[in-house]
């Protein structure tokens, strides 16, 4: 019982320091969740992650359904989803009901512009340090430049953009190719 | 409207919108302009941008002040908070079930041959993707003036590489984010208020 308590508390911190999207959760799962708790590897983080951005649903709640039902089962995926949902709520209905008035205090806006600007630096620094755990071999990097180009190329018109789960059904094809190709590699 | 309506809505939009808050933002449209009369687009516009400042993922937010949008014009304060609840819950069941499911059948298959293949060439492919969706961001927050077009924004961009400069250095690599976002807080202040 006191661990989905753990687990509603954990993903509330979590939920109350998201801003932004999905993404922007990630420098605080990486602390929280893998250094603090140990509930899962930087790898796991990622996987949960791809998984979340491919089915439907928020990314941050499906990060958090995830790791909350490994640790928990059933009970522990709603704790954590709970925990990660209530800040939102309880400080969107207190703002709509209360502070209308909140974004055009001039102080607010800018602690904004300002945690916009540290959360590009969280972002890079936990891009950076989860890069070099991922990225294993030179089969990791090849992919990983692979899939970057073809984003870039994306972004910037060069070839019509890619979505998120065509590229994750290349990467599975390839994974599944490169692995067999180093199963050859070692019976020789 | 009924709280029923509400919750059958926004249970469609969490089992439809695949890839998070911004893939609502279609739905939540079809919705302003829809008989329901919740919400209009100027509603939805004010909603997106309260949404991305404050906590939490987009997606909950909006949810959450679309339903208490809907559930004021007709009961009220209370009917807002209720509202508020019943969009939210409703657009987080989906994924929630979905995402058990997965999650067990993940975990009987772990050790399985195919699955741990595929998920080696993922995990360098999500880095990418991690890593582009990363760029998006700071070319937004960083490269961007206000009227859309490229502009470096030099307080914020010296604001951001100072602070990931800091957060290479050994002893403070133990600091929480939540600390460096409260600095950011106060540093954007200092700087609005100079």
């Amino acid at each position: 019982m006191k661990k989905l308590w753990i687990l509603f508390w954990t993903f509330a911190k979590i939920g109350a320091m998201t801003f932004g999207g999905g993404l922007t959760m990630l420098p605080l799962l990486t602390r929280e969740i893998v250094e603090k708790k140990k509930w899962a590897t930087e790898d796991e983080l990622l996987d949960y992650y791809v998984i979340g951005q491919c089915t439907p649903g928020i990314i941050a709640v499906n990060t958090a359904t995830f790791i909350g039902y490994y640790q928990a089962g059933i009970w522990g995926g709603i704790f954590a989803t709970l925990g990660m949902v209530t800040p939102s709520v309880v400080i969107i209905l207190t703002m709509a009901a209360v502070l209308q008035g909140f974004l055009s205090v001039a102080a607010v806006a800018y602690a904004l512009t300002g945690i916009r600007a540290v959360v590009c630096a969280l972002l890079a620094n936990t891009v950076i340090n989860l890069g070099k755990k991922s990225l294993v071999d030179g089969w990791c990097v090849a992919i990983f430049v692979v899939v970057l180009a073809l984003c870039f190329l994306g972004d910037f018109g060069v070839i019509p953009p890619l979505s998120s789960v065509v590229i994750v059904i290349f990467a599975a094809l390839l994974g599944i190719l490169i692995c067999k190709i180093k199963d050859r590699r070692a019976e020789k | 409207m009924t709280f029923l309506q509400l919750f059958y809505e926004f249970f469609k939009i969490g089992l439809f919108a695949v890839g998070g808050g911004p893939a609502t933002i279609p739905f939540l449209s079809d919705l302003a302009a829809s008989s329901y009369g919740w919400f209009n687009s100027a509603q939805l516009a004010d909603m997106i941008a309260i949404a991305e400042s404050t906590p939490g993922p987009i997606g909950i937010n909006m949810a959450t002040y679309a339903g208490y949008n809907a559930g004021y014009n007709v009961f009220g304060l209370a009917g807002g908070i209720l509202g508020g609840i019943v969009a939210t819950t409703a657009l987080v069941l989906p994924s929630l079930i979905i995402i058990m499911i997965i999650a067990n059948f993940l975990a009987k298959f772990s050790k399985n041959k195919t699955v741990r293949a595929v998920f080696y060439g993922l995990r360098p492919a999500v880095m990418a993707l991690i890593a582009s969706a990363v760029v998006g961001i700071m070319q937004i927050a960083l490269f961007t003036d206000e009227n859309g077009a490229f502009g470096v924004q030099y307080p914020l961009l010296i604001i951001t590489v100072v602070l990931f400069l800091l957060m290479q250095i050994k002893k403070l690599k133990k600091l929480h984010p939540a600390f460096w976002l409260a600095i950011g807080a106060v540093m954007g202040i200092v700087l609005g208020f100079v």
